[in-house]
């Protein structure tokens, strides 16, 4: 389902003022179905703060976000995920002393339909709803090949690992619409080029839109459809990725000058 | 070191993990309830305590060990459920059983009332609105004397079960046993099930939490409407347990006996309630041993008690935070991978701080 | 003139809770910890001045002699204390979860208690100093010398306080290392040892205010107790600001009295003023739970 437009998601104007500074001022884009789109931009750009809004950790102070239609602007941020947005954190947010497999059965939380009594007794229901759990969950392992650390505290893993442990926890919740934070940051060559893998295999085998945050312009080139880049909480250009790395405001941008 | 082949998801969801599990448990199960047949009539009351501590246990643990909420003032909820309790028996006339939950629903709806005003605060600032919250209880303990007895208290009977009146430790033995047991189960299914998981995730990361679909407001409730539950069953027991009831019986020092039980015993795991309400129902005893041992100069110190406690909470915490469980598992660790133990495996990992209250 | 006399009791009241609570407030300013065993501390305070006085008072030394040499001597000592503490108890612990900490401090406060029921006895004792009993009558109110030596402590106390912070290189570095721990040590600042100190000068607070305190109240294991109420200035004025926890700790000091003088009449059910702080610090928790003066210092800084 999408807007009439054929967008699934969509900004418009959206500002967020923190006392005297305008984080993002402005902005709007549109993100289609079954594209990877990715936000560029140097530091304090106010990228993150576009997904915080976006996730509605953070108030919009004016604008709008739109989602398959329907207007998330006020909507609670604990619905967000029910609805189909994930997403994942620029400094890894995992929950440290569970283990892999704990975290992403977590992850199935907001698809969880029993209730407090049920879940007491442990009825036949609760077991089957766990079980349906775990079948989708180890779906996501054997796509990501963390089979090895199913078991695993996450605080004995490793950073790369952790990164690809919150990717499938994000997937984990069946999302429409992937928000990817720095996926990259953090990770060597090698993971990079995995990650790109992964990213064209969420996008084509399983059907999930995605917007992303990254600095790493080799896999912002390799798996983008669409990039926005953005300045001091505003929007600097939008096309594809070689046109905005191009694009004179963008390098200005970027080399300060 | 146990390798344990699974072949079905049911594996990892079931209350045992493998036969040897199984075996263990049902051992333990026999024992217990065959210890009154061989254990002196003072040693079966002392274990009755050990129950009831380690049901108040499993209270405080769902709220501060699983959901990461500090409580300094439960005493409060063992002592509503200790007055509703004995209100619902003597002044109502309701059958044990019923009375006891009821006095679990009427602690348990004290817990969300508090609750709910204070879900915005974090971290300190709600432990110490918990303590607040004890010692206004407390007061009203002592000032509500048409329900509560006033300072002077009211005396408890034994407990009737629909006109089977229970005479003996033994028969509030077997009440204790079979109420932990129910309770621990019931605990056990929630945190292997949804409920569970969110508190825990709460308790790690409440951001990430909130991404995940995770209602945090309604999942602290929940976790204190449970917790408190939990406690004020406890409280019913331990109103029968004490034969007497009286303000004094639920201030501070119980609080903190609570939160010595689940540190020493290890936050986050069920075990620990187990083996944190042995040590706090049996250091007493062992105190009035020993004191006849030690110059009377220390052993007739008034808060002699408070002060050990103090001490072997001071010393868990400096050296074994994860308590007598963490230790268990370590040295069983130690044993199955001999010689390839290593202590980093459970290192703790430090978090500096960096404040975030100029934001 | 009943309502100016109960102002004044209250208001010396106020300045111990308020001293107490700036214990508290430094700690938690400089290092996060929350030292539930401020109130003990005080307890070990008052009863080493009385050890201390007592002694000089044995060998035929005025009681004036007496007090103003174990005043500061007592500082001293608690401060060597409150650093020794954090030496052994507290810095094997930095970096854990801060609830570790309010356990651990609780836990403390049991200990000592206990230690001092064991050395000093429990009977409660009074100290002796050169206020005690004086009186100065002022326009028909009764001023008693040990309040007016309470108010006039804490006032010079507060004041050496702020300009610790504001104007030396420690008291500065301090604050930095409130802010981020990690940056701090990176830029020099000897953390570890920065925050013994704050522990010592906490338990240096605590010992004056358990000096100023004996003389309107008995020393025994349990004043520490006090600490509580304390407690609830510290939050009340937002944890985070020392003229905060001041005024807190007046406003405390100032319902309670009035609260018990006038809360039978004025209908409150029997109990309520008894914890009527508790009750004050609950409705400012529930209303604003980050204190009431805490966005104020926010938006200085």
């Amino acid at each position: 389902m999408t807007s009439p437009n054929g967008a699934l998601l969509e900004a418009d104007k959206l500002t967020i003022q923190f006392g005297g500074l305008r984080a993002v001022d402005q902005v709007s884009f549109v993100v289609k179905p079954g594209e990877v789109y990715t936000i560029v931009g140097p530091n304090g750009a106010g990228k993150t703060t576009v997904f915080n809004l976006i996730s509605r950790i953070y108030d919009v102070t004016d604008g709008r976000i739109v989602f398959q239609g329907h207007d998330i602007t006020r909507v609670p941020a604990h619905r967000i995920a029910r609805m189909g947005i994930a997403r994942t954190f620029q400094n890894i947010e995992l929950f440290e002393h569970s283990t892999v497999l704990h975290n992403l059965l977590i992850g199935r939380h907001c698809r969880n339909r029993t209730n407090l009594f049920t879940e007491i007794f442990f009825t036949p229901g609760v077991l089957r709803q766990e079980l349906e759990h775990r079948e989708k969950v180890e779906k996501i392992i054997d796509l990501l090949e963390l089979q090895h650390y199913r078991e695993q505290i996450i605080a004995n893993l490793p950073y790369g690992v952790r990164k690809m442990v919150e990717l499938a926890r994000a997937l984990s919740t069946e999302p429409t619409l992937l928000l990817l934070d720095e996926p990259a940051s953090g990770l060597n060559i090698e993971e990079t080029d995995d990650l790109a893998n992964y990213i064209d295999d969420i996008k084509n085998d399983l059907k999930i839109t995605i917007l992303m945050i990254e600095h790493d312009m080799r896999l912002v080139s390799r798996v983008s459809d669409r990039v926005l880049a953005m300045n001091q909480g505003r929007v600097l250009a939008e096309g594809g990725p070689a046109e905005v790395q191009r694009h004179p405001d963008v390098v200005r941008a970027y080399l300060g000058a | 070191m146990r390798n344990i082949f699974k072949t079905s998801y049911v594996q990892d969801i079931r209350l045992f993990e493998h036969g040897g599990h199984v075996f263990w448990y049902g051992l333990l199960l026999i024992l217990v309830f065959a210890a009154p047949l061989v254990l002196p009539q003072f040693f079966v009351g002392e274990m009755s305590l050990v129950f009831i501590y380690a049901v108040a246990g499993i209270g405080l643990m769902v709220l501060t060990g699983f959901t990461g909420l500090a409580s300094l003032g439960h005493a409060a909820f063992l002592g509503i459920g200790a007055y509703a309790h004995n209100y619902f028996v003597t002044k109502v006339g309701v059958p044990f059983p019923f009375a006891l939950m009821l006095a679990g629903f009427v602690s348990a709806g004290f817990g969300i009332a508090f609750a709910l005003p204070a879900l915005r605060m974090t971290g300190i600032y709600l432990a110490i609105a918990t303590l607040a919250f004890a010692v206004i209880i407390e007061q009203v303990f002592s000032h509500w004397a048409s329900v509560t007895g006033g300072f002077r208290g009211v005396a408890v009977a034994k407990p009737n079960l629909f006109g089977w009146q229970t005479t003996t430790e033994v028969h509030f033995y077997y009440i204790c046993l079979v109420v932990l047991i129910v309770i621990t189960l019931g605990t056990r299914n929630l945190l292997r099930s949804a409920t569970g998981r969110a508190m825990m995730a709460i308790r790690d990361s409440e951001i990430s939490a909130q991404s995940m679909g995770i209602h945090i407001a309604r999942t602290k409730v929940t976790a204190f409407g449970i917790s408190t539950f939990i406690t004020g069953v406890a409280g019913g027991l331990l109103a029968h347990k004490l034969q007497f009831i009286s303000p004094e019986a639920f201030d501070l020092i119980l609080s903190i006996q609570l939160l010595l039980m689940i540190v020493v015993g290890g936050l986050g795991s069920l075990h620990g309630c187990f083996y944190g309400a042995i040590v706090v129902a049996f250091l007493p005893q062992f105190l009035s041993l020993v004191k006849d041992v030690l110059p009377p100069s220390i052993g007739n110190i008034p808060g002699l008690q408070g002060g050990v406690f103090g001490l072997i909470l001071v010393l868990f915490i400096l050296l074994e935070p994860y308590g007598i469980y963490g230790r268990w598992r370590k040295t069983r660790l130690f044993f199955e991978i001999f010689p390839l133990y290593r202590r980093a495996t459970f290192k703790r990992q430090r978090g500096y701080l960096k404040t975030e209250r100029m934001k | 003139m009943e309502v100016l006399q109960l102002l004044i009791g209250g208001v010396a009241q106020g300045c111990v809770y308020g001293l107490i609570a700036l214990g508290f407030v430094l700690i938690y300013k400089a290092t996060e910890q929350v030292n539930f065993a401020q109130g003990d501390i005080l307890m070990i305070g008052a009863y080493v001045a009385l050890t201390l006085i007592a002694e000089a008072v044995a060998r035929g030394w005025s009681i004036h002699l007496a007090f103003w040499l174990a005043l500061p001597l007592t500082m001293v000592v608690m401060a060597a204390f409150g650093y020794a503490l954090d030496r052994v108890a507290l810095r094997p612990i930095i970096g854990q979860p801060q609830f570790a900490v309010v356990i651990l401090t609780i836990a403390l406060g049991f200990v000592f208690r206990a230690a001092a029921g064991a050395i000093w006895s429990t009977e409660p004792q009074t100290l002796a100093t050169p206020f005690t009993g004086k009186k100065i009558v002022l326009g028909g109110v009764i001023l008693g010398a040990e309040s007016l030596a309470i108010i006039v402590g804490t006032a010079f106390l507060s004041l050496v306080l702020f300009a610790f912070f504001r104007y030396t290189r420690v008291g500065v570095a301090m604050q930095a290392a409130s802010q981020n721990q990690l940056a701090a040590y990176y830029m020099g600042i000897p953390v570890k040892v920065i925050f013994s100190l704050i522990w010592a000068i906490s338990a240096a607070v605590a010992a004056a205010a358990g000096i100023l305190l004996a003389p309107i109240a008995t020393i025994d294991p349990n004043m520490g107790f006090i600490g509580l109420k304390a407690f609830a200035a510290a939050v009340i004025g937002g944890f985070g600001s020392l003229p905060g926890a001041v005024i807190a700790g007046l406003m405390l000091g100032a319902i309670e009295p009035f609260a018990a003088a006038y809360g039978s009449r004025a209908g409150l059910p029997k109990g309520v003023p008894e914890v009527s702080s508790y009750i004050f610090m609950l409705v400012v928790l529930i209303v604003r739970p980050q204190g009431l003066f805490a966005q104020i210092y926010k938006k200085k800084v």
